[in-house]
């Protein structure tokens, strides 16, 4: 533990040199210092407006995550627990995942409008997919042998569900939950960068325009803290989940 | 064929057919198979790979239904379900993960009405039983495999089965960590009085544990022989050294070897002149 502490200590001072080197190399036209950022992004913590963008964004991605859980955890089980209907969905929700969604955008504009709906609806189709995706394997792959065990205790289907199958799926689940978070972060705030009036995406699009180029950075690297703190929260209860296995 | 059911478990005349799908013909896993396991044995059945025994296993258990013919477990016949009285371990490791190996333990308790305190004194008693006490509160993960498949046994004998099933319980372990646990399961045959029925590919282990070894042909899966060993009740795996283990071992191997040709697809070379 207190060597992995030393290793991420040793990450950031060095992730902070090489910023500092860019910085030296290609002047605070394009890329302002590490302190400079560090203190801008102190300083717009402290402004009424801001903490209305950080609240938008929160809004949409919170509201997004919640539908992107819970919508790809029942498509996931549903398919999971059906062969034939998984075996159906299996390619399409493959192929689901892995297209652009960014060429979807238009469509979701026209029919979500400029307000926070549409973002919502472009973090989702972000989410959804990877979550389902995770829930139904999760659920396919749970080893025969805890059915085999479950039937000669005598268990109910029910039983079985509660007590066996979802434990031993959960850390497979979380997994997709993971990864579906954090791309619902990234549908959320593309959906700001395009086409919107408040959230931290536009907030950057719009230092972009005017070319702040220390607004941008400290923008930048307050979402990366954001995502990075989520994503290891959530690595943490997978952690829990696994059991060390 | 007057039907006598002597055995705590009799089969008369079982079969298993698979069904075929897809343009496939249909598979004749198992049988005809008779047989009558007497309370309290170390029956053990050995075959080549592929010649049924683990259908045979789910036949007993009541996991799988017969195609024709009867299983009866202390009388009555098993209806598609897994009657009380009988438990089983299998070949994979089914521990639960995301349990520690107190609370693995008591899993098959906590869904039968039993008071805590009685959960508790049962739970104890088979982890220091099985040699697990120090390891209540480890996770699965944390343990070799030798001790996850303890943990699955200690899982099943809290239950206190009369008839203890394994399916090839220690394939997956290394040879010393199997003679061991041979041992054990010899400990704990004599200590509860169960009646245990092995299904192994291991000749040795089948010699050296068991009252009576059937071999299997190759499939459809019948008897082709069963051998009554004569050891002693308190016999260990010391007996490997023993003149008469190298002779019950040479027994079943002469029974198995051709089958086991058989179900590579080969024929017997010495036969074929080849």
């Amino acid at each position: 533990m207190k060597s992995s502490r030393f290793d991420y200590a040793l990450l950031i001072a060095g992730f902070l040199a090489l910023w500092q080197l860019v910085h030296w190399a290609v002047g605070p036209d394009v890329v302002s210092s590490p302190w400079a950022t560090i203190a801008r992004a102190v300083e717009l913590l402290r402004t009424k407006t801001f903490w209305t963008h950080i609240d938008a964004t929160a809004t949409a991605f919170g509201v997004a995550s919640v539908l992107s859980i819970a919508a790809g955890i029942a498509i996931g089980l549903w398919l999971g627990l059906r062969r034939f209907a998984g075996d159906v969905a299996d390619p399409i929700l493959g192929t689901l995942y892995s297209i652009p969604k960014i060429t979807l955008y238009p469509i979701i504009l026209l029919t979500f409008g400029l307000g926070i709906s549409a973002k919502i609806a472009f973090g989702v189709i972000h989410g959804i997919f990877p979550i389902a995706i995770f829930t139904m394997n999760a659920v396919r792959n749970v080893a025969p042998v805890y059915h085999r065990t479950a039937r000669v205790m005598g268990l109910s289907s029910v039983t079985t569900a509660a007590t066996i199958m979802a434990p031993a799926a959960l850390p497979e689940i979380l997994a997709g939950i993971r990864v579906g978070v954090a791309l619902t972060l990234l549908g959320t705030l593309i959906g700001e960068l395009f086409a919107s009036t408040s959230g931290l995406g536009f907030a950057l699009i719009r230092a972009m325009d005017v070319h702040a180029v220390v607004d941008i950075l400290a923008i930048t690297l307050l979402l990366f803290i954001f995502a990075a703190g989520v994503n290891a929260t959530l690595r943490l209860v997978e952690r829990w989940a696994r059991h060390g296995g | 064929m007057a039907a006598n059911y002597d055995g705590q478990m009799s089969l008369r005349g079982v079969t298993k057919v698979f069904p075929g799908h897809e343009g496939h013909a249909d598979v004749h896993a198992l049988g005809p198979i008779d047989l009558d396991i007497v309370r309290g044995e170390f029956f053990t059945v050995v075959g080549p790979s592929g010649c049924g025994k683990s259908t045979l296993l789910d036949v007993l258990a009541g996991l799988s239904t017969v195609t024709s013919g009867t299983v009866t477990f202390e009388g009555n016949p098993l209806a598609g379900q897994v009657p009380d009285g009988i438990g089983a371990v299998f070949q994979q490791d089914a521990s639960f993960f995301w349990l520690n190996v107190w609370d693995n333990v008591a899993f098959g308790l906590r869904r039968r009405r039993m008071s805590g305190g009685e959960i508790g004194r049962r739970v104890d008693q088979a982890l220091a039983f099985m040699g697990l006490t120090g390891f209540a509160r480890a996770y699965p993960a944390q343990l070799s495999g030798g001790m996850r498949q303890r943990v699955c046994i200690a899982r099943t004998l809290v239950l206190e089965p009369k008839v203890l099933l394994l399916d090839e319980p220690f394939g997956a372990l290394d040879q010393q960590t199997r003679l061991l646990m041979g041992d054990e399961l010899l400990r704990i045959w004599r200590e509860t009085g169960a009646t245990i029925v092995l299904i192994t590919h291991a000749l040795d282990e089948a010699a050296m544990l068991s009252d009576r070894v059937a071999v299997m042909s190759a499939r459809p899966g019948r008897f082709i022989d069963i051998v009554t060993t004569g050891w002693p009740r308190t016999r260990d795996s010391r007996i490997v050294s023993d003149g008469q283990f190298g002779a019950i071992t040479g027994r079943l191997w002469d029974k198995l070897r051709e089958e086991s040709l058989r179900a590579m697809g080969i024929g017997d070379p010495q036969q074929t002149g080849a």
